[in-house]
């Protein structure tokens, strides 16, 4: 079989197994990314020759025998708002376009001693702040299976690196949905784990209190080893949980008998395209069929989600971004009249609007004489929400309903209206304020060929209920694949799509 | 509902966001503010008397560690990031006359 149509796991069976070279498996990526890359633009940096370097690093370990995991040897992409030592780690910004940071965030860290291949950095909307991969300074970033599209964002460079082959999994964040968005959009697995799972060390912040890394793969057993991997405490990160139960893996076993799903009737509601909503209840309905106890309920106050978020976000990331100044990294104007025009100056040419846009509101809400009436309010409705799932926890073990309203829209649709590209994120923002683990699974395509996602909240430290979950379905549905109707209007070679339909003669 | 987001109130918030906005800038600006105020007055249908602002949603103490230096010393990769360096520190704009 083709290499690149291996899952990560499955690749690093192979080459444990002496079949094949943790070589080969880079080989096939830059393969990938020879022919796909100028089209999608998935990457802000790549780094070839660091990749065989280390690949060869890693073969030396594996012939040893000191890296035996389900990862050692996987070519991996990670997005440009993790600090990786030596390379590169811009934010899709022009602030930080020269930014080379001295050490690797822990994620990063903890996933190259389980083995992991950099293959480079990927492409996001500037500073996380988006849902497209549009606002990025260094360029837009193309759907694989439509490239009229966007990837979704704000983690858009992982997701489509991974659906177009061009790494084996990748490493995204999620503060309002840029993992599962993304993933939904580009027909892979993505999942955001509870909040302090994974160590943010050495992520650049955008509001800290929501944001958290996790994985995009192209199943569900590949994100269960790489949170596997990646999760556990931190002494560096000062939010950092102390959990024990991080074997996550353990969790790959399908069955979900009497498992309680309860789905937002709010979640099914106006703004929810009819192709995305019939996909998602099919999904419900396989998982029903697999034992689950399936129903709607009321859970309250989705539609504050948005205005909460915007809110504390906008407030988080006014406070975390004052340290671009020009002073000790990244871009500094060239002509300027003592320290605070320069300091302006700077900061006007190096953020890019939207994110300009989001420091403003930020600034506006925490300043005096507001701070109450929006910022403290949005805490508060914050505490209301974190209830309102409290309470639909207690009926059920799993939330389920669609990750995004809609499939992918066309590139330039969505940066003219802010508002509506915010409502976008209304079914994944309120599992970042409430601090919830959420996953989003492929379960079809519309008419059009583009990829629907459905996403699994659930409490939390319940990673594992969401895996088996998530696990079971994968399993019923036969693989993760893709209908064949949609497979005559992709774009792209159908060796490529071939990966998504393979799969099944799993273990 | 009068307009919120004034001229005075742009030029404060440009101090404190230490942004330099053009005379275009600023009218978009206003407008985006405005209207994203708007939106966030939903919140203003919930009552929220008597509700703990939460900021954070699990419990968290400040994490202490003994004053212990236990990076090393990374000055000359450090100040190969910074724009501008003199005698091995960042070198800024006077600042006091």
């Amino acid at each position: 079989m083709e290499i690149l149509a291996y899952t990560a796991v499955e690749l690093s069976e192979k080459i444990k197994k002496g079949e094949i070279k943790v070589r080969d498996g880079v080989d096939a990526v830059w393969d990938s990314i020879n022919k796909r890359e100028k089209d999608l633009h998935c990457y802000i940096t790549l780094e070839k020759e660091k990749s065989y370097i280390q690949a060869e690093e890693v073969q030396q370990k594996i012939d040893k025998g000191e890296l035996s995991g389900p990862l050692a040897g996987v070519p991996f992409a990670i997005k440009d708002n993790l600090c990786t030592e030596g390379t590169l780690t811009s934010c899709a910004s022009g602030i930080l376009r020269n930014f080379v940071p001295t050490y690797s965030a822990e994620a990063v860290r903890k996933l190259e001693a389980a083995g992991a291949v950099i293959i480079g950095k990927t492409n996001m909307d500037e500073f996380a702040m988006g849902s497209t991969t549009e606002t990025s300074w260094f360029g837009v970033t193309r759907n694989p299976w439509n490239q009229e599209h966007v990837p979704g964002g704000s983690s858009g460079g992982s997701a489509a690196a991974v659906a177009a082959q061009e790494c084996f999994a990748a490493l995204g964040s999620d503060t309002g949905g840029s993992i599962r968005q993304p993933a939904s959009f580009c027909g892979v697995v993505g999942m955001k784990p509870t909040y302090g799972t994974v160590s943010r060390y050495g992520l650049v912040a955008y509001a800290s209190s929501l944001d958290q890394i996790g994985p995009l793969t192209k199943d569900v057993t590949d994100c269960a080893a790489i949170l596997e991997a990646i999760a556990g405490f931190d002494k560096k990160d000062s939010t950092s949980a102390l959990r024990k139960d991080t074997d996550f893996t353990a969790a790959l076993q399908r069955g979900i008998q009497g498992l309680r799903i309860g789905i937002p009737s709010d979640y099914l509601g106006d703004g929810l395209d009819a192709e995305v909503r019939e996909a998602v209840l099919k999904g419900a309905k396989l998982l029903e069929q697999e034992g689950a106890l399936v129903e709607e309920f009321d859970l309250k106050l989705v539609n504050y989600g948005i205005p909460a978020y915007y809110t504390i976000a906008a407030a988080e990331a006014s406070s975390n971004l004052e340290r671009f100044d020009g002073v000790k990294y990244g871009y500094r104007t060239k002509e300027y009249e003592g320290l605070h025009d320069m300091y302006k100056k700077t900061r006007s040419e190096g953020f890019g609007p939207e994110v300009k846009r989001r420091i403003m509101l930020g600034s506006f809400v925490l300043s005096s004489g507001y701070y109450d009436a929006y910022y403290l309010k949005a805490l508060k409705v914050k505490t209301l929400i974190k209830k309102a799932y409290e309470e639909a926890f207690s009926h059920y073990d799993v939330i389920l309903g669609p990750a995004a309203p809609t499939t992918a829209p066309r590139l330039g649709e969505s940066l003219s209206d802010p508002i509506k590209m915010y409502l976008g994120d209304i079914y994944t923002i309120s599992a970042n304020l409430a601090g919830l683990p959420g996953i989003s699974i492929p379960c079809g395509t519309d008419s059009k060929g583009l990829p629907i996602g459905m996403q699994l909240i659930g409490d939390c430290y319940r990673e594992k209920t969401l895996l088996q979950t998530a696990y079971t379905y994968e399993k019923a549905k036969g693989g993760c694949k893709v209908e064949k109707k949609s497979l005559s209007t992709i774009d792209f070679e159908s060796a490529e799509a071939d990966m998504r339909c393979k799969n099944d003669k799993t273990i | 509902m009068a307009e919120r987001i004034t001229d005075e109130i742009i030029d404060y918030v440009s101090i404190l966001a230490k942004l330099k906005l053009s005379a275009e800038d600023r009218e978009q600006a206003k407008q985006d503010m405005e209207s994203m105020l708007q939106y966030i007055d939903m919140l203003n249908e919930l009552d929220t008397d008597g509700v703990e602002p939460m900021s954070h949603i699990f419990p968290l103490e400040n994490v202490l560690r003994e004053d212990v230096v236990e990076n090393g010393d990374e000055r000359e990769q450090l100040l190969k990031n910074a724009p501008s360096i003199k005698n091995g520190m960042f070198k800024v704009p006077r600042t006091v006359e």
